[in-house]
């Protein structure tokens, strides 16, 4: 599935609840069952510091395929984490920086992505962003 | 319109509450389609509509700059402008008019006490006394001055409740101490210092004392002769008035031996190039064009809170804020972060191991306001080993229903997140 496709698919899903608690139960159970970051991935130097909820961020890069493992202390942003970490998963740097996610305002949740409620979501996006360029412009040299 | 309803709510008798929630317009607000629950007032309190009237009438009456003016205008703006000056100084008991000093806020007024009282007062080997559960805005105006003045910073400790160590205090009163700056409340735990022996300690080594009375002034009477504070900041906002607007008061002899804080207009007697000499009190702390609107606006605030009755508004708020410790006592894993003796207005606590962003977000979907997050004291958090907290701060206008629906609240965001 492209990048385009997964949100999508997590759009179509989230129009099928009624109300905002089963939405937020969903998110939750999302942030429950992510796999989370290996220990010896969840340093300091992995982690993104909201002002809210702290992200940590660990990127493989194996075989020309990104693949990113996440957790938050939050469970909300966690959820979401997940959500964001499946999306740009095993894709190319070429395809994730390219990507545009929309899945966040759409199922209803764009306060997450405000850079005054600074609550790690965003930061995580800019920083896949970041290692993406980062290969990619390894892989160009 | 709420409705006290809850037959084991305490309810004030002289209190119609249904007529003083139709003095704030915003209480009639829906979020998300809910009756919005606002009990988030430590951060900023709302205004009654006499307020919002006040500052339309200047605009749309008598505009007009201050103090130059020859043209009648001018002298009206002026007037009502003085007039509010004289309304502080009345709510605080101030001895002089001249020592209430109009600042942007809580915030200026403390720098402009750290920047000037610094400059003339502070000396390499100076230190500062502030306490562990300050706002950051009573902690990095002082680092920043002892920075530039080669002083040290000293930290009252505080115990687990969340209250000041009173001992340690007494024996951090040296000779190097030239200044003391407090908060009345805080605004994370709630907790009242007893700032009046604090005063009296530091005075017994002719030390000042600097007050933060931001979330103070709106719950308990203050009379600054009776503390003998010799400098008190706050904010109108946090008072029902509007925001940008705020007080300085500080006594005669401090203000007149201290340097100007910013230069422009107003502040001066004469000007030349070579020297200029400075206005005298308050204008030399007062450079440029003030915020005319709002200290007017902040005039209808005062006037609106004595026709409540600060003392009315304090008994109602102590009833409101028992209620809540008890209601939400009674939820399962909800611990209090701060349980001091005696109390204003804000209660902070988490529940299990829920972090209190999550606990925030789900009460806000439900229409419910509150704050999470540091609330501005980091080491404060540090001490508590605490990311943050949820913090729900009450104001007189809040109903005892809206604290049943906040621990309702909680108990589903706990449900959802357990």
């Amino acid at each position: 599935m492209t990048i385009r496709e997964k949100q999508d698919e997590i759009i179509a899903d989230f129009a099928l609840f009624d109300d905002w608690m089963e939405k937020y139960e969903f998110i939750i159970q999302l942030g429950k069952d992510l796999p989370v970051i290996a220990d010896q991935y969840k340093t300091d130097d992995n982690l993104i510091k909201g002002c809210q909820s702290r992200v940590w961020l660990h990127a493989d890069y194996t075989n020309g395929i990104l693949t990113f493992t996440a957790d938050s202390d939050a469970l909300i942003t966690k959820g979401l984490v997940s959500m964001v970490v499946q999306v740009l998963s095993g894709h190319t740097p070429l395809e994730i920086a390219d990507a545009t996610i929309y899945f966040v305002e759409a199922i209803g949740l764009s306060s997450h992505l405000s850079p005054t409620r600074s609550n790690g979501l965003l930061s995580m996006l800019k920083q896949m962003k970041m290692y993406a360029v980062a290969y990619l412009s390894k892989t160009l040299q | 319109m709420l409705h006290d309803s809850n037959t084991l709510a305490p309810e004030l008798k002289k209190f119609d509450i249904d007529a003083v929630r139709s003095l704030f317009p915003i209480l009639q607000t829906k979020v998300y389609g809910k009756p919005l629950i606002y009990l988030d007032n430590a951060a900023t309190t709302q205004k009654p509509l006499a307020v919002m009237q006040s500052i339309n009438d200047y605009y749309a009456g008598y505009n007009s700059n201050v103090h130059r003016g020859v043209h009648h205008l001018s002298q009206v703006a002026t007037d009502a402008f003085e007039e509010t000056r004289r309304k502080v100084q009345a709510y605080i008991n101030a001895a002089h008019d001249y020592e209430v000093i109009f600042t942007k806020g809580t915030t200026e007024s403390i720098n402009l006490v750290a920047s000037s009282f610094g400059k003339r007062f502070i000396k390499p080997g100076d230190s500062v006394i502030i306490s562990a559960m300050e706002h950051h805005s009573n902690i990095i105006p002082w680092q920043l001055m002892c920075e530039d003045r080669g002083a040290e910073l000293k930290v009252i400790p505080i115990d687990e409740n969340g209250e000041l160590l009173m001992d340690a205090f007494e024996a951090m009163l040296d000779d190097t101490v030239k200044l003391v700056s407090v908060t009345f409340v805080s605004n994370t735990l709630g907790t009242v210092n007893p700032i009046k022996n604090i005063i009296d300690l530091a005075h017994s080594k002719n030390i000042p004392v600097m007050v933060d009375a931001a979330q103070a002034i709106q719950h308990i009477g203050i009379d600054v002769q009776y503390l003998d504070a010799d400098f008190l900041a706050f904010s109108s906002h946090k008072m029902f008035g509007p925001t940008g607007m705020g007080i300085l008061y500080g006594k005669e002899k401090w203000l007149n031996e201290m340097p100007p804080y910013q230069g422009g207009g107003e502040m001066i007697k004469t000007v030349s190039f070579k020297k200029s000499t400075y206005n005298v009190l308050p204008f030399k702390f007062e450079a440029g064009t003030p915020n005319i609107a709002d200290v007017v606006g902040l005039g209808a605030a005062i006037d609106f809170i004595n026709e409540i009755g600060l003392e009315n508004i304090r008994e109602r708020e102590q009833e409101l804020i028992q209620y809540a410790m008890d209601q939400l006592s009674a939820i399962s894993e909800l611990r209090f972060i701060g349980q001091a003796k005696e109390r204003a207005a804000s209660i902070s606590f988490l529940v299990g191991k829920t972090h209190p962003f999550d606990v925030g977000e789900l009460l806000d979907k439900q229409g419910i306001a509150v704050r999470t997050g540091h609330h501005c004291t980091e080491p404060l958090m540090d001490f508590f080993g605490i990311p943050g907290t949820v913090r729900a701060s009450f104001a007189f206008y809040n109903t005892f229903q809206e604290i049943d629906q906040l621990v309702a609240g909680v108990k589903k965001a706990a449900m959802l997140l357990g």
